[in-house]
């Protein structure tokens, strides 16, 4: 006999059925129906934060760490709206996430309600796909479509808005979960066509100056296996963007490092005197390419991506691929193979060997630690922080970031191998985005070291959730790149605008992070010596704090800023290196007026 | 260029709105956009005129193409096809432009679908072109109203477009 459920129960039950292990929310009016069936069962956790922001960037950061689609559960009106960072979050990195949001009774939609929003409206550009529930029949199929639009194709957030009345305990439907789901109007690309997978083979075959540029999608799509194998075959250079990075094993020596605005030297230059650039799973960003009319002069562009709107969009395909990328590496490797295999010498192993040689000069002019040997070091700098923790952690640790100097600064200097373990803000740029969701990575995987690398700036714009992490147990390392100001605006500021600090200063008003930390029952220590440095680090991650949340406040160099840094509107062999550099090119342009 | 757009779409609350919202949201520009249901209920066909070279247009076909509404899109710019519009335009008609704007109206084959002691209300169908040249034929005569639907089409022959 089919059971009975009302649709709060329903809803529920399909989240039960549909795997989902934990839900971040929080309840009001609006949602308490769903609440109160939530209550009544055990397979789903929730988890109750102190903002809706932070549950969307807990779900976000659960599904950066897992793959799978994370789960929200807000209220009607402030609720809702309040989610909205958390859900653009995840639409401009692809990230799988559901948002479940009350919404007040249908009979007094479009009435101005206490707590009404029109979710669906106020979320349509920032989703992949929202439904509204009309009838409480229609909650599992909506649930089933909901979780397969998410994770299938280009991944992205999906929200369900439910008036209350649809989910009144008062009323009982038949349950069944569908098992399967078709739509007409949505069929994601499965594989690439076989055609085209040829085409992008002899294009890398012929290729004399190649490099791969891989993006998030690689990451998104489980292919890091494959874009190792491909490029091991192949002996090409690989570079990942922030999104990717943690593709392509960082140690190896194919790795080019970041590439982009805060990419390296050698990364940029090597696109921008490519005669062939693979590009799979990135999408040409205008932090990438800087001006996409000086992109890359001579390179042939192969790009594969599961979105066709990403192809050709900023920079023109010359073989485009419409896939995910693991299905068309493993095409491109069973082509490549079988090439290689009739004819092994198509590959031009003088001309590779030219190119490496000319990559490995890159490298030594200017990489990463290239400018910091040069000055003296009194203070703390944000650089050597990162390279402590990566140290300490033997590189295995998740790490999440917030946005601005430190972004870069743990971008460059903690050099990922693994897929997954790089969990931050790359398409939006959410400040407030560490702290939740290296809570969602640790939710996800309680066992795991999980650091979130910040700055006071943004640890301050989402901090209440400490007090999450306490009423949970979530023992996160949170380095804290104290800096006294909003670095990055600071650093334009310095670069552009005449060393003139509007708004982006605020040392005489910081908390004690200390005792902040220490207030919501954490472990909180503070170093402003470079010889306190590496003893603090082995602290944070020792055994005996190894179930506490630590905030380590480290006093750092405010002058510090990030290196490489692209030239405004050139191409991307355009670099300020240094500050050094940096001072000469301010004292030619002032020479030049 | 100007382009023609044929889109089929689900015939569900708030699918066109997710329309509108893209090329809001994209700076796209939407120069008319006429919908209704097709035979098939759970279908609207939307036929929508935009400007851009290949290169946007192809971008806004593949946006449209990437909502989940969207069953099928086509330019039909790009193939032989048939355009139709209808304007009812409404004008003054008093002493000699009454028979005048008679006159015009049978030159397009227009009809006057509604008769005032002073206005005629003349119901053209046709591409844009043919209704604009209307609109400049009776130019000496007072304007007082005008409604178009906006452009709508199909491709010619046996080609269709379809789930």
């Amino acid at each position: 006999m089919t059971e009975m459920l009302s649709g709060g129960e329903m809803l529920i039950r399909a989240l039960q059925d549909e795997g989902v292990d934990v839900v971040f929310g929080y309840p009001g009016g609006a949602a308490l129906h769903i609440y109160d069936a939530m209550f009544r069962q055990q397979k789903v956790e929730h988890m109750l934060v102190r903002h809706e922001q932070a549950a969307t960037h807990m779900a976000d950061g659960y599904a950066r760490a897992t793959g799978r689609a994370g789960v929200v559960l807000v209220t009607s009106g402030p609720g809702a709206t309040n989610a909205i960072t958390g859900i653009a979050t995840a639409y401009m990195d692809s990230i799988p996430m559901v948002v479940i949001s009350g919404q007040v009774q249908s009979s007094l939609i479009g009435t101005d309600a206490f707590q009404e929003t029109d979710m669906v409206g106020v979320s349509r550009p920032v989703v992949k796909h929202s439904f509204i529930v009309r009838r409480a029949e229609e909650i599992p199929e909506i649930v089933k479509k909901a979780f397969y639009i998410a994770n299938t194709g280009r991944p992205g957030p999906v929200v369900i808005d439910v008036p209350k009345d649809t989910v009144d305990p008062a009323d009982a439907f038949p349950y069944s979960y569908p098992e399967t789901v078709r739509m007409r109007s949505y069929t994601p690309s499965q594989r690439g066509h076989s055609g085209q997978i040829r085409k992008a083979v002899t294009a890398l075959l012929v290729a004399k100056r190649p490099v791969i540029y891989a993006g998030g999608g690689v990451i998104q799509g489980e292919a890091s296996e494959q874009l190792t194998q491909i490029a091991r075959r192949l002996n090409f250079p690989v570079t990942n963007t922030l999104m990717g990075l943690g593709a392509f094993p960082a140690p190896d020596r194919q790795f080019l490092g970041m590439l982009g605005m805060h990419g390296t030297y050698e990364a940029n230059m090597a696109m921008h005197n490519a005669d062939c650039i693979f590009a799979l799973g990135a999408r040409f960003d205008d932090r990438v390419t800087n001006n996409p009319e000086k992109f890359s002069p001579d390179a042939t562009i192969v790009h594969l991506d599961v979105d066709p709107a990403s192809i050709s969009k900023i920079i023109a395909a010359d073989v485009p691929i419409v896939s995910p990328v693991g299905p068309a590496l493993d095409m491109m490797i069973e082509t490549l193979d079988k090439e290689l295999e009739k004819a092994p010498e198509v590959l031009d192993a003088a001309a590779h060997s030219q190119w490496w040689t000319r990559i490995d000069e890159w490298r030594a002019e200017g990489g990463l630690d290239h400018h910091m040997a040069l000055d003296s070091v009194r203070r703390i700098r944000p650089q050597q922080v990162i390279q402590s923790l990566y140290a300490v952690t033997g590189g295995e640790a998740f790490v999440t970031s917030d946005v601005g100097q430190h972004q870069m600064f743990a971008a460059q200097y903690y050099h990922f191998n693994k897929p997954r373990r790089w969990i931050n803000s790359g398409g939006l740029g959410t400040m407030g985005f560490g702290l939740p969701s290296a809570m969602g990575v640790q939710v996800a995987h309680r066992d795991a070291v999980v650091a979130c690398v910040t700055g006071e700036g943004s640890f301050m714009m989402n901090m209440q959730e400490m007090s999450t992490c306490k009423q949970y147990g979530l023992p996160i390392k949170v380095i804290n790149l104290n800096n006294s100001a909003l670095g990055m605006v600071k650093q334009w500021q310095d670069m552009q605008y005449g060393g003139r600090h509007s708004s982006s200063t605020y040392a005489d008003s910081l908390p004690d992070f200390v005792a902040l930390a220490e207030s919501f029952g954490h472990v909180g220590i503070r170093i402003s010596e470079p010889s306190d440095l590496p003893d603090a680090m082995q602290e944070v991650f020792s055994a005996a704090n190894r179930n506490r949340l630590v905030f380590l406040d480290v006093v750092v160099d405010p002058n510090e800023h990030v290196y490489p840094m692209a030239i405004k509107g050139g191409a991307m062999n355009d670099m300020i290196l240094s500050r050094t550099d940096d001072a000469k090119r301010i004292g030619e342009e002032e020479g030049a007026r | 260029m100007r382009r023609i757009l044929a889109v089929l779409l689900e015939n569900e609350p708030g699918a066109l709105s997710r329309i509108i919202g893209l090329f809001a949201q994209r700076n796209y520009n939407i120069s008319s956009l006429t919908v209704a249901p097709t035979e098939d209920n759970t279908l609207s066909r939307l036929t929508m005129t935009t400007e851009g070279d290949d290169q946007k247009i192809e971008q806004i076909t593949k946006q449209l193409n990437k909502l989940i509404e969207v069953v099928k899109v086509v330019d039909l710019t790009d193939t032989d096809h048939v355009e139709r519009e209808i304007m009812l335009i409404k004008v003054r008609a008093e002493g000699v432009a009454r028979e005048e704007v008679k006159r015009t109206a049978d030159v397009f084959r227009g009809q006057i679908i509604d008769v005032t002691a002073n206005a005629y209300t003349v119901q053209v169908t046709g591409p844009k072109a043919k209704l604009d040249a209307f609109i400049r034929a009776i130019g000496k005569t007072t304007v007082l109203e005008v409604v178009r639907s906006g452009a709508t089409g199909l491709s010619r022959g046996d080609k269709i477009l379809t789930v």
